[in-house]
């Protein structure tokens, strides 16, 4: 399906929660870093694309053109592109078309988020996803859609809450070896069940933070990847797809539309049977639920299997198929577009078998990432493979 | 497709009235920072130098945006400057007239190579001409917070 | 392909090992991302107090979103204390809130109906914050409600009360409990909460 595009250098910055750098300079030094990594220069990147939550958060303008000199993209064609929280792997496939179709040979993929300028807390932006007319006038809660969400699964599956905690229990002690971490810490599951209680179930600990931050990567077609590295991460395949923005007239308890966006990545992958065939997995996490959620919408597991998978320890890092490993959003932090971005960057090294503490125990030559956006709509996956 | 629904009566449509809480709190960023701290602290106006493209940013950024590089020399610009374009603004923000008009001008500080937006003051609007030399007003030491409204306008050099 | 020929002609220089802004490049061109990362953190006291320079703006921004044709009936059906559904003859579904096409099939819709004011618990939640994050004492509780006479699964955002949080549950059947006719203006809100029949 069009020239073989391969991940090449990887940048990004720490996630914080509130920055000083504004966001051109959190674009640069990602966008730098990734150069630096593979040793490529500016002037051989033919385009640039960019993912970045909506102007509100910023209070800014046209954030795509705001933020393209810090994304190197001065003189360059430029693309921007927002699925909410699915932008960090959907620019992936974004770039992905941009290289595949032979009209560029490299191509920039930034995505950056400085949420933290929207007062009093990043969480009101995000008001604008209930429907105006319907929905507002009862002053909604963005924790409302998540809470609703996960008491439908939790209770189609007969789930208890002890089994989706040890999720976050997971994933924040794997961000302790994350450079970038924001929230990592050595946590046990009474820390996650005794936490306050912000929107029953949802628990203060089960929730990813608020974050700044930018990560970078850069794709290059395979005549080009093979000059700059001896070991480029192969995009094997891109999905994504959406589900109806009518939400109250869906069934929460399964994500459809990340079999839809995983089927389709498959499909280009030839990926026939997801759970032996993926090695190393990083669906989107910024509820510990969500993990457990898109593992069944991944195929990765059937349906309400994904909590059993957890206890049995199988999604360590040491186990056979380790889920999120570096941290995930729970552990990393969740500046919404970077997010999914950051995933992708963690199958690079692991791929790579240059993950330092986090290097999984299993060889790994195949690795999905997803990530999920907007009122429980976006699905957007992208299977990488040596 | 033709519609085939339709409101009959005024009464059954509907308009929803709403605000969006937007409020917004920027950092000035790291280049921002020495540039405006510079200016409130010492009244002068710093940008950065790229060597390799030959080019002063203004107010000082920490890249250089066509190279990429990490820019770390800062150079002193202005206060004086010529006027690039100008213009005289007769309405305000809601669309009414305005008592005075405002004069705006797009100013290239000595030695800058990019531009700056500001107003221009103590001059009249028919006086006004592409080229003219110009100096910075500011605010007195105690009033300024570190922010653009430290400059009060630029003036004509007399 | 101009820059791919360009690329060919250099010689492929090996990043030199070191440290390359939180990475270590390792020799023979390995890779490990170490501590180092730039991103300079701020507290929320030292943003508050000023130890960073910082500019306030509130933005202006006042709506008048137009319900639309279906909304604009829909709301003023609430007015008159009904709740009204459409139908689409081909996917044979009753759909609330009401659109003014069928998503699935991409066409007009066939009609209107008048559905029930009761229904049934999708599934709900105990919210104890703001949507500033400030926290409360007594629960609001959303719930996702599918209406009676709808097709199953068909389902509003809307709130419970008069109900002790502890025993709501999924699968509950409830009904709304409507503003006085007087009081009513043709919003989501004529409908005060819903309450377990």
């Amino acid at each position: 399906m069009g020239n073989r595009v391969a991940i090449v250098g990887v940048g990004m910055t720490k996630f914080v929660r509130r920055a000083q750098e504004t966001g051109q300079e959190l674009a640069f030094y990602a966008t730098k870093m990734a150069l630096d990594s593979c040793g490529m220069k500016l002037d051989q990147i033919d385009g640039v694309v960019l993912g970045s939550a909506p102007d509100t958060f910023d209070g800014v303008h046209m954030k795509g053109e705001y933020l393209s000199p810090g994304a190197g993209a001065w003189g360059k064609p430029y693309m921007r592109c927002y699925v909410g929280g699915g932008t960090g792997v959907f620019a992936v496939a974004h770039g992905w078309y941009h290289v595949a179709s032979g009209v560029f040979d490299t191509c920039l993929v930034v995505c950056e988020e400085k949420m933290s300028s929207f007062q009093p807390h990043p969480q009101g932006a995000f008001l604008t996803i209930f429907d105006h007319t319907t929905e507002r006038p009862l002053k909604p809660n963005l924790l409302w859609i998540f809470a609703l969400e996960m008491n439908r699964y939790m209770t189609t599956y007969g789930l208890r809450k002890e089994d989706i905690a040890l999720v976050a229990v997971k994933n924040k002690n794997n961000a302790l070896d994350h450079p970038a971490a924001q929230l990592g810490g050595k946590v046990t599951l009474d820390d996650i069940l005794s936490s306050e209680v912000l929107a029953w179930p949802v628990q203060r600990l089960d929730v990813s933070p608020v974050s700044d931050g930018a990560v970078a990567v850069i794709l290059a077609n395979e005549t080009v990847a093979r000059r700059v590295t001896d070991k480029p991460v192969w995009i094997e395949g891109v999905g994504w797809s959406l589900d109806t923005a009518y939400w109250t007239n869906r069934d929460l308890c399964y994500p459809r539309y990340v079999e839809e966006a995983a089927r389709m990545a498959y499909k280009m992958a030839g990926v026939t049977d997801p759970r032996h065939q993926i090695h190393i997995a990083e669906p989107y996490d910024p509820f510990d639920y969500k993990e457990l959620h898109h593992m069944e919408g991944l195929l990765l597991c059937g349906r309400g299997e994904a909590p059993q998978l957890t206890v049995d320890g199988v999604t360590q890092r040491d186990g056979e198929l380790p889920v999120c490993p570096s941290g995930g959003l729970l552990g990393v932090g969740n500046p919404i577009a970077a997010a999914g971005l950051m995933k992708v960057a963690e199958l690079f090294w692991q791929l790579r078998g240059e993950a330092g503490k986090r290097q999984v125990a299993r060889k790994v030559k195949r690795g999905v990432a997803q990530a999920w956006g907007d009122l429980m709509q976006v699905g957007a996956v992208v299977v990488v493979g040596v | 497709m033709a519609l085939k629904q339709r409101n009959e009566k005024i009464s059954q449509t509907k308009v929803w009235f709403g605000e969006l809480p937007v409020d917004s709190l920027y950092t000035v960023g790291l280049g921002g920072e020495r540039f405006f701290r510079t200016l409130k602290e010492k009244g002068q106006f710093i940008g950065t130098k790229c060597e390799r493209c030959g080019l002063v940013f203004v107010p000082g950024r920490i890249f250089c945006e066509r190279c990429l590089e990490h820019l770390d020399n800062w150079v002193t610009v202005g206060p004086t400057g010529t006027v690039e374009s100008w213009t005289v603004v007769y309405l305000g923000l809601d669309g009414k007239r305005l008592e005075q008009p405002e004069l705006v001008g797009l100013i290239k500080l000595d030695g800058a190579s990019t531009f700056l937006v500001h107003r221009l003051g103590g001059v009249k609007s028919e006086e006004l001409c592409f080229g003219m030399r110009v100096v910075a007003v500011l605010k007195p030491k105690a009033k300024r917070e570190g922010a653009i409204t430290d400059i009060r306008f630029f003036q004509p050099v007399q | 392909m101009a820059q791919v020929k360009k690329l060919r002609k250099e010689i492929y220089q090996p990043v030199a090992p070191g440290r390359v802004g939180g990475q270590e490049i390792l020799k023979d061109g390995k890779q490990k991302l170490e501590g180092g990362l730039q991103g300079t953190g701020l507290s929320d006291e030292e943003l508050r107090q000023g130890k960073v320079l910082t500019t306030r703006w509130k933005a202006d921004a006042k709506y008048g979103w137009d319900a639309g044709v279906a909304i604009g009936r829909y709301l003023a059906g609430l007015k008159e204390g009904k709740i009204l559904g459409v139908r689409c003859y081909k996917c044979h579904r009753v759909m609330v809130p009401p659109r003014l096409f069928c998503e699935w099939c991409y066409r007009n819709i066939d009609g209107w109906v008048e559905l029930k004011d009761t229904g049934i618990v999708n599934t709900f939640s105990l919210c104890y914050v703001t949507w500033d994050m400030k926290r409360i004492k007594e629960p609001q509780i959303p719930a996702v409600i599918e209406i009676d006479g709808a097709t199953k699964g068909m389902g509003i955002m809307h709130l419970l009360g008069e109900v002790d949080p502890k025993k709501v549950y999924v699968g509950m059947k409830v009904k709304a409990v409507w503003k006085e006719p007087a009081q009513r203006e043709g919003a989501i809100t004529d409908i005060c909460y819903w309450k377990p029949v």
